[in-house]
This record gives structure tokens, C-alpha cells and sequence, in this order.
């Protein structure tokens, strides 16, 4: 696969990035309704792992999935406008922040109840002998959930097709990583025999390199494996609801996975970048915001099985 | 004579044979085990590879069905006891139930869930319960009960190769030793064109009758009998509905009934309150207005105990159905 330029990738973590800040800086404008996770500070996740998927490969994503849905190819308009409960959203209003299904991306704000479904889909393109692969996104939160070890345990016993991605960000909500979690995160896959790989860094690029990797094990049949992104989000959990130290977070700005590629893009083009996803956030959010609220004579539609 | 055990397994296996897509899952079920209640054997064996044996995960299991679920297969995952459903709760509501709504209508899920439910075995109180009525009214979820009446084969053949969203398919253990009862004894039967179809017993050549019951599962093999004794051993008539969609509720065929009877019955293994008659009544009573008169039978407001004597009094038995009609007819 040929490797975009590193101006392509700044431009993908920059869309999120501003999505991300727009979400946030409207929220108190009554544009949105309900909650939101933003994916601030681990931009570079989402877009170096999801570069890797071929056509068909599945998305798995979690409660924080707008980045994972950016970087699928999603569109910028259809998130903002679920998000703001329009009829044109991804769902049409009816999953809202947390709920995005959309072509092979799948999204579910349970924790780890997702797990054992990207088993299943795995499991169902392995015996299809499709070749396609399940990316699942979680945090380290969701390793307090048992159904992750029942799935662990399933994935490997079968050889499922499946990377699992786990984002560090070192807080479950507000409950630090060290007031969660015993052992190590690694382990908890090695004790399935699911490789572990460790990446402790925020650049796109070495994200990129080791997500590869990983993918094109699990693409040639070797089983699972694992993906351990040490992370940092800038923004609070959900909306206001931020208790860690204004210090601890200033320290981590200097790991900005933004700042980090910045460097590498040259000023003028990185200027024209910063205008072009300007002006599309800009015009997603005006378009979401022009659409006509969810309908709600269209709610009982699709509940064949309760109807 | 076929049993009902029998009839499932040759369901199950038209349904392996129809689709390619049919994987049948479950703990225990690979030969020579064939499950624990014996359903799916034989099965591995004719069908190498598409019945598989899982780890104890059943919350696990249930989500496997529906990520393949989503992608093209027409799982059917079995849990060994009705009881463990609640391990796989988070998978039935939040994920299997709600996949196609919440998707706006972008994602199937025709997932098949199959358990034993109910007691009368002795299995004691987290092996004998009947905690269907806890999914029931569940949106996305179709609850179907397994009868003996009719043809079981045909009713799995509908739950797994024509039902494009997800079931929970409830069956009462008693069931499985029961002989399939297309034409019950000195009984006339009527039964719905539904996919999940309703029945009508009433025993043969009787007069119109003054009460209708309604129920389900292996309760309605207790009233199948009760009809018969009430109507040759006290003159008393009554009509038996018998419903296999549980969820959602279908009131047709029951308010027919009520209609001419005017008088009602229901019958449920699982605790009474707050329950399937509960539901049954309250919608009597906004299709017939004060005219109704009703009561109902369920398992105590207890836990299912082990011991024999202390089983029986917990769940309804015939007798109760008879005093219980005997006090509707003066009431």
C-alpha cells in the first residue's frame, strides 16, 4: 500500500482535532443534546492503525469513537448532525454520540460488550475465508469488564482475525490507571497467548509502522494480537467533567501527537491544511446544524422484532 | 408418536441442511455429550464443523452469535440453563436487541438464543427458574416458547431460517420427554396462520364455553389437561389459548376468546407478579372493559426450592388450575 504524505496524515488528525473542539465548544451553545467523548490527544491512533484497513475490514469502536469514525472515512457532516439529533445523521439521530453504525464500523457504548461481537464477526470472515480483518478499539478502563476475558479466551482458541487496539489513556473516566489496574496491560493478553505489542509513543508514524505490522500478522492467519498505545487525552472524559491536575495535563502537551507531525509538514503546506479543515468543520457543522431535527413519526420503523 | 425433543433435533437439522449459514453453538454440544439436554445430538456429527462446542462464556458466547450474526450467519447459540440467560443480558438488550434500530435499519441480526427454562426437576432454585418474563417486552427482542402442540420442528425451522432478527427461544425441559401433540386427544384444535402461531383447544363436541385459559410452555400441557377434567368431570367449559410468541404480546386470538368467555385464566411457570398474565389481563381489560373477569397462576413470589414437596407447592400444579377455574365460574 503506497504511504500518504505526511501532509495527508496531519490533515486526518487535524479534521478530528477541530470536529473534536468544535463539539466541545458548542456543547454549551445548545447545538447538542446528551453527552459526548472526545478523542482529543490520540488523534494519532485512530489514523495510524485505520491507514492499514483494506476494503471490508471491520471497525469496532467504543463510547470515544468520533476519531475511529473520522478516520474510517466517515462522514464529518453525518457525525456532526447525530450528534446534534438531525434526521441526516449516521443514525438518524437514534444512537446519538456514542452509537455510530455505518458500513463495516460499528460503535456501542457498553463497555467491552462489544468484544465478544468482533469475535463473531471475525469469527464469521474467518469461515467465509474473506481475508477481512476486525479492528477493535478500547481503552483501558474496559479491561475491568469480564466479557473482555471470555472474548480474549474465544479469539484465540479459534485463531480469530482480530486486532485488538488498546488505548491507554491513563483514566478510567476520572479513576486513575493505578487505582484500576493490576498487573500489566500486556499480560492481560499474553495470558490468552495473544502477542502484545507496547507502543509507547504519540507520533502517527511509528504508529503507523507498528500498527502494520500487527495488521498483517492478524491478516495472514496468525490470530490475534495486540496493540497497547500508551495515550493522553487533552479533553475531559465527557464534557466538563475533568479532575486531573492542570499540571500532569500541561506535561503531556509536549507528547501532542499534532505538534509532533507538525514538524515534519512543511509551513506552507501546513497552513493550507489548517485552512481547508477549517473551512470543511466549518461547513459540516453549518450543513448538520441546517438539517431538519430526527422525525419522530419514524420511530417505530425497523422494530419488526418487537412489532 | 414423536417426542418433542425429537421433532426440535429434526428442525435443527433441516435447518443445517437448508443454509449454509445455520452454525449451531453452545456448551457441550459436540457428540458424543450432544448438550446437556440432548437437543443437538448427533447433530456434530452429521454436520462436521458447523456445531460447535464453546468455553463456559456464556455472556461471551451470546455476542459471538451476534457479531456473526451481523455478518451474513444465521447463528443459533444454545444456553444450557434458561437460568444463566442473565450472564448474557448485556449481550440480548444492549447489543443483539437494539443492533438494527439503533443502526436505523443498517444492520440484521437473525440470532437465534435456544435455553431450558422452568422446573419440576428438582434442580433447585438457580436451576429451575423460568426468567423469560425478565426479557419480555424487551423492543428488538422476540421472545417464542416451545410448545408440544402443533409441529416444534416447523416453529425452529421459522425461529432459525426465516426470522431476520434476533429470538430468544425458550423451552420448558418438560417439554423434550413430552409427544408432540398435533392432534390432542378428544380435543379440537385451531391453529393461527401466524409465523408464530396461537392455539385453540377446546375439547371435543362441548358446549360454547364460559372460560377461556391462556398460557404457555409446559403450563399449557397442565391446562390441556385441566380442560379436559373440568369439562368431563364438573361441566365446566373452557377454552385454552396457547400463545408461542410471548413478545411481543399479540392479543388477537385472546380477545376473540374473551369475547364469548368473557372470563379469564392465565397460567405461567415464572413468579406471578408482575409477570406474562399480569400483561395478559391488563390488555383484557382494555380490549373488554369491566365486563372481565380474571385471575392468575404463577410459580410463588420464592426462590425455586430443591426439595420435591417444597417444589410442588412452589409451582402451580394441575389442582390449582381446577380450583382456580372452579372460583372464576362463581365469581
Amino acid at each position: 500500500m503506497e504511504r500518504p504524505s505526511h501532509s495527508e496524515f496531519y490533515r486526518q488528525m487535524l479534521r478530528i482535532r477541530r470536529f473534536e473542539e468544535t463539539v466541545l465548544d458548542q456543547f454549551p451553545r445548545g447545538d447538542f443534546y446528551g453527552t459526548t467523548h472526545t478523542y482529543i490527544g490520540q488523534e494519532a491512533d485512530a489514523v495510524g492503525v485505520l491507514h492499514h484497513l483494506e476494503h471490508g475490514d471491520v471497525v469496532v469502536s467504543n463510547h470515544r469513537c468520533h476519531g475511529h469514525f473520522l478516520a474510517y472515512g466517515g462522514s464529518m457532516q453525518a457525525l456532526a448532525a447525530e450528534l446534534m439529533g438531525r434526521k441526516g445523521g449516521v443514525c438518524g439521530g437514534r444512537g446519538g454520540s456514542q452509537h455510530v453504525q455505518w458500513m463495516d464500523f460499528y460503535a456501542n457504548g457498553i463497555l467491552g460488550g462489544t468484544l465478544p461481537l468482533a469475535a463473531g464477526m471475525a469469527m464469521a470472515e474467518k469461515l467465509a475465508d474473506s481475508g477481512r480483518i476486525v479492528v477493535t478499539f478500547m481503552g483501558d478502563g474496559t479491561l475491568g469488564e469480564g466479557v473482555v476475558y471470555e472474548s480474549l479466551n474465544l479469539a484465540s482458541l479459534w485463531k480469530l482475525p482480530i486486532l485488538y487496539v488498546l488505548e491507554n489513556n491513563l483514566y478510567a473516566q476520572s479513576t486513575p490507571i493505578t487505582h484500576n489496574l493490576a498487573g500489566t496491560i500486556p499480560g492481560r493478553f499474553q495470558a490468552f497467548d495473544i502477542p502484545a505489542m507496547e507502543v509507547n509513543t504519540t507520533d502517527v508514524l511509528e504508529i503507523l509502522n507498528q500498527a502494520g505490522n500487527a495488521i498483517e500478522k492478524v491478516r495472514h492467519g496468525n490470530g490475534p494480537q495486540a496493540l497497547v498505545l500508551q495515550t493522553y487525552r487533552f479533553s475531559p472524559h465527557s464534557k466538563g467533567d475533568d479532575t486531573r491536575d492542570p499540571a500532569e495535563i500541561e506535561r503531556f502537551r509536549k507528547l501532542d501527537p499534532l505538534k509532533i507531525h507538525a514538524e515534519r509538514v512543511p509551513e506552507a503546506d501546513r497552513i493550507s491544511i489548517e485552512k481547508t479543515v477549517e473551512n470543511e468543520v466549518t461547513a459540516a457543522f453549518a450543513a448538520a446544524r441546517a438539517e431538519p431535527p430526527a422525525d419522530p413519526a419514524a420511530l417505530t420503523q425497523a422494530l419488526d422484532g418487537a412489532g | 408418536m414423536t417426542t418433542v425433543l425429537e421433532s426440535m433435533k429434526h428442525g435443527l437439522q433441516s435447518c443445517l441442511q437448508a443454509s449454509d449459514q445455520v452454525i449451531l453453538l453452545g456448551e457441550d454440544l459436540v457428540d458424543p455429550y450432544g448438550g446437556a439436554f440432548k437437543v443437538t445430538r448427533g447433530l456434530s456429527t452429521d454436520f462436521p464443523g458447523r456445531v460447535l462446542s464453546t468455553p463456559v462464556s456464556e455472556a461471551g458466547i451470546v455476542g459471538l452469535g451476534v457479531g456473526m450474526a451481523l455478518r451474513g450467519l444465521r447463528p443459533v447459540v444454545e444456553i444450557m440453563f434458561g437460568d444463566f440467560l442473565m450472564l448474557a443480558g448485556d449481550q440480548l438488550l444492549n447489543h443483539a436487541a437494539k443492533m438494527r434500530w439503533m443502526s436505523n435499519d443498517q444492520a440484521r441480526v437473525p440470532l437465534v438464543v435456544r435455553t431450558p427454562m422452568g422446573g419440576r426437576r428438582g434442580y433447585g432454585p438457580t436451576h429451575s427458574q423460568s426468567l423469560e418474563k425478565h426479557f419480555l417486552g424487551a423492543p428488538g427482542l422476540r421472545t417464542v416458547a416451545l410448545t408440544a402442540l402443533g409441529d416444534p420442528a416447523q416453529l425452529i425451522e421459522q425461529v432459525v431460517l426465516h426470522d431476520d432478527d434476533p429470538v430468544l427461544f425458550v423451552e420448558h425441559k418438560l417439554l423434550y420427554a413430552t409427544q408432540v401433540q398435533d392432534q390432542p386427544a378428544q380435543c379440537e384444535l385451531l391453529q393461527s396462520g401466524n409465523a408464530y402461531p396461537v392455539f385453540r383447544i377446546r375439547v371435543s363436541g362441548a358446549p360454547a364455553p364460559s372460560l377461556t385459559l391462556a398460557a404457555y410452555g409446559y403450563s399449557a400441557e397442565l391446562a390441556r389437561q385441566a380442560i379436559l377434567k373440568l369439562a368431563y368431570e364438573e361441566e365446566l367449559f373452557a377454552e385454552l389459548v396457547v400463545f408461542t410468541q410471548l413478545s411481543p404480546f399479540e392479543d388477537q386470538a385472546l380477545v376473540e376468546s374473551l369475547a364469548q368467555t368473557g372470563r379469564l385464566l392465565t397460567i405461567e411457570e415464572g413468579s406471578m407478579q408482575l409477570g406474562w398474565g399480569a400483561e395478559c389481563v391488563a390488555r383484557m381489560a382494555e380490549a373488554l372493559g369491566p365486563s372481565l373477569r380474571a385471575a392468575r397462576l404463577g410459580a410463588a413470589d420464592t426462590p425455586i426450592p430443591a426439595a420435591g414437596t417444597l417444589e410442588e407447592a412452589t409451582l402451580p400444579q394441575l389442582v390449582d388450575i381446577l380450583k382456580a377455574a372452579r372460583r372464576l365460574r362463581s365469581a
